[in-house]
């Protein structure tokens, strides 16, 4: 049973309880354990094959469990997702090509029957915040990977969600834009208020970006430890760096990612 | 470009020297001035004729499309109904369709244009619904999650991403279309029926041993394919601008 | 129940609904049709336009020409035409495919040659060659090669051959030129020469790109074989049975049908031909990473 399930609250934004995912023979997910408290940041990292994506869709309801249970803002999983409760951006950006960009982050609202006018406020709104408002109107083609990232993250804002899934979506990115992606949906998140479950492979991104880091190993798929994340301004009594770019720089963002390190080693054992 | 261009003369001059030079009976290849000739001198019934051979490739062009295009939304909404239909137009695409031109005549009469438009109609199911079955199928896989996320119905699925992921394998049907049907309309017109298209004038022509006459309806029918053709390309493209190639 | 045995199932279902489609439109549109504004837009449905169909299987076990005896039944006719339409089909078919991969080679080779005849090639696909079968036609009885005379037959299978070069012309070079940089590297590390790259490598990853090129360039010949002897006027093949039939078909249609049974029936050996060599290919199938 995991320590940090001590302080929660009535109304988690995640809550997963003895989740088991079995694919045929193989044992993808092995008595999950996990929760999210709201406006949380918890990124999932580990070996391939440890399970993080899977776990991650099963959150999303994308696959079912199969055994234990999933709940997200306190509702089971499926219902979550029919009530529109949260918000996914994929690896690949998953960008209609047929559509704008603002027609692409309208797309929430428009298979829900939300209104013309609301739609476009609120899509402006988006890209607003992701910083590409001058491309509403271009083609996803027209767009770097980058910004084709960004647009899926606001389209996955565009329900108001209260939780915000991502599924490595800079994995695709090259360092640079990386590390300002990381800082813009750092502000994002904090803007919005959402809970972030961020699955990802690199050890520095999880590091800065969470507030926890919930280490897996495969074969089955579980989690093995988890460790304080360094996302700036989670510790505002000591004073932390606000800016991504210093935190990367300290002696604490360090110690953690060594210990994220040690606890991957220690798993492969 | 250039080197297409220097054959295609090359060719012609020297087929035009060698039919000289050889004294090469006009049965078997006229010159290609005695052709360009003719065309000049036919052009007012290869424009009439034209337009007749054209107008029942466009015809079957349009409910072809239209047919083939609601088999497979068809096809794709029910696997009954793309089972049914799967054996139906593989065999149809291997099968003499033109060779059902006498069976429509009888059918239809034979004199209007409906038997040799229903044969395009048949020649221009066969690719239009191919492609489009294809299209309809190809739903990538984060597209799906997408909708999945989203809690969409069927319907919001089809009209979302799947209807609007297939217009480009529908637009290529359509140019693959396109020229097929003007050369299922030449060639129906060889089995019998009204005598006012291109094909029928090919025919009329070497049966008069004007040769070169016959050959100047054979380009034009060939400059009537590559016209469908182009439109076809046309349509595909302006429909998919703004798409990745 | 099993995949293969539902496939089979299917299948025949579906021929067996339009066989049913048939009668129905047959029961339900009257004998003559729906006419609006001079043209015909529902067809004839009497028994003189649209036979039933137990009328025309009937009809293949019955004489070609009534009363007369020492005459062959309508099936064997149909059967002989079919056949021998299937031959010169076939023989262009290999003719043109021969032709067609040597001239896909000689545009490997020669990149010049490429650029200069690919747009034909192509173009060619998308215009009525079958215009000149008349022309071909022509030919028949008037000139000899080397003391052979040229037959209408002849003019049946250049025609065939003619539009099954073209398809697999292109099939063959979009696959003999398919094989990615690194596996044509791999050879050139090895030493091999361009002959031996062609054998070993280019050859047998072109098989997935020239089986489809094959269906299309069988289909093609049929049809071919078929419009070609009508216009050459060839005894012996189905196209000419067709017109025959298509003449004496007033009254009595279900002949006519008959033969265009066969000549379905031969477009769809033709294809069963195809299929038979891409099973026979199978080692190489798949694509070549």
């Amino acid at each position: 049973m995991s320590e940090l399930a001590s302080a929660k609250s009535a109304r988690s934004a995640v809550e997963l309880d003895g989740v088991d995912k079995r694919f045929g023979d193989v044992l993808a997910l092995s008595g999950i354990e996990l929760t999210l408290d709201d406006g949380e940041f918890v990124s999932l990292i580990g070996p391939s094959g440890c399970g993080k994506s899977t776990l991650l869709r099963v959150v999303a309801d994308l696959e079912q469990p199969t055994a234990g249970t999933v709940q997200v803002g306190g509702k089971p999983a499926r219902q979550a997702r029919l009530d529109q409760d949260y918000g996914i951006a994929f690896q690949q950006s998953g960008l209609l090509e047929w559509r704008t960009v603002a027609e692409n982050v309208e797309l929430p609202l428009h298979v829900h029957g939300v209104g013309k006018a609301e739609r476009r406020a609120r899509a402006a709104e988006l890209l607003e915040l992701v910083g590409l408002a001058d491309f509403a109107g271009s083609r996803p083609a027209q767009l770097s990977g980058g910004m084709q990232q960004r647009v899926a993250i606001a389209r996955a804002l565009a329900p108001q969600p209260k939780l915000l899934l991502m599924d490595e979506p800079f994995g695709a990115l090259d360092e640079m834009t990386r590390e300002r992606m990381q800082a813009e949906l750092l502000r994002i998140a904090r803007e919005s208020g959402a809970a972030v479950l961020f699955v990802t492979h690199s050890i520095p991104e999880a590091v800065v970006l969470s507030d926890r880091v919930v280490v897996m190993t495969p074969r089955p798929g579980r989690i093995t430890e988890v460790v304080d994340g360094r996302r700036p301004g989670r510790d505002a009594a000591e004073l932390e760096p606000d800016d991504v770019e210093d935190v990367r720089e300290t002696a604490a963002f360090f110690a953690a990612v060594t210990a994220v390190r040690e606890a991957l080693r220690k798993g492969h054992q | 470009m250039v080197a297409p261009l220097a054959l295609g003369l090359l060719v012609l001059v020297v087929w035009h020297l060698v039919v000289v030079a050889f004294a090469v009976p006009a049965f078997l290849l006229p010159t290609p001035l005695a052709i360009a000739q003719q065309f000049v001198a036919q052009f007012p019934v290869i424009l009439s004729t034209a337009a007749v051979t054209g107008g029942n490739a466009l015809v079957g062009l349009i409910a072809g499309f239209l047919i083939g295009l609601v088999l497979a939304v068809l096809a794709a909404s029910s696997r009954l109904i793309a089972e049914l239909t799967t054996p139906v137009v593989l065999a149809a695409s291997a099968i003499p369709i033109v060779a059902l031109a006498p069976v429509f005549t009888i059918m239809f009469g034979s004199t209007t244009e409906i038997a040799r438009q229903l044969v395009v109609t048949v020649v221009v199911i066969v690719p239009v619904f191919v492609s489009a079955a294809r299209g309809l199928r190809a739903v990538a896989p984060v597209h799906g999650d997408l909708m999945t996320s989203l809690a969409a119905t069927p319907w919001q699925r089809a009209r979302f991403v799947r209807l609007p992921g297939a217009v480009p394998y529908v637009m290529t049907g359509l140019r693959l279309a396109a020229p097929a049907a003007v050369i299922a309309s030449v060639v129906a017109e060889y089995f019998g029926g009204l005598q006012n298209g291109l094909g029928s004038r090919i025919t009329s022509a070497a049966a008069n041993t004007a040769y070169a006459r016959a050959w100047a309806f054979v380009v034009a029918s060939i400059v009537l394919g590559l016209l469908f053709h182009l439109g076809g390309t046309l349509v595909e493209r302006l429909v998919t601008r703004g798409r990745p190639a | 129940m099993g995949g293969r045995t539902r496939s089979v199932v299917t299948t025949a279902s579906a021929f067996a609904l339009l066989v049913l489609l048939w009668e129905l439109v047959k029961l339900v549109v009257p004998d003559d049709g729906v006419v609006v504004g001079g043209v015909r837009i529902l067809p004839r449905t009497d028994d003189a336009s649209m036979p039933h169909v137990w009328t025309v299987i009937a009809k293949l076990g019955q004489p070609e020409v009534a009363g007369a005896a020492d005459v062959r039944t309508v099936g064997a006719a149909v059967a002989q035409s079919a056949l021998y339409t299937l031959g010169l089909a076939l023989g262009g078919l290999v003719l043109g495919g021969v032709l067609g991969v040597v001239l896909a080679l000689v545009m490997l080779r020669f990149r010049l040659a490429e650029r200069a005849m690919l747009p034909y090639i192509v173009a060619s696909q998308t215009v009525p060659l079958i215009a000149i079968a008349p022309l071909v036609a022509g030919w028949g009885g008037k000139i000899a090669i080397m003391g052979w005379a040229w037959q209408p037959w002849a003019s049946v299978m250049v025609i065939a051959s003619y539009l099954a070069f073209f398809p697999i012309a292109v099939g063959a070079l979009r696959g003999l030129a398919g094989p990615n940089r690194a596996s044509v590297e791999l050879f050139t590390s090895l030493a091999a020469g361009w002959w031996t790259t062609l054998r070993r490598l280019r050859l047998p990853a072109a098989v997935p790109a020239i089986i489809p090129a094959v269906r299309l360039a069988a289909a093609a010949a049929v049809v071919g074989a078929i419009v070609a002897e009508i216009s050459t006027g060839t005894r012996g093949g189905i196209g000419r049975l067709i017109i025959e039939y298509a003449q004496t078909a007033t009254g009595d249609p279900s002949q006519l049908y008959a033969a265009i049974l066969g000549a379905a029936v031969l477009g769809l050996v033709a294809a069963a031909f195809v299929s038979l060599l891409d099973r026979a290919l199978w080692r190489y199938r798949g694509a070549v990473g």
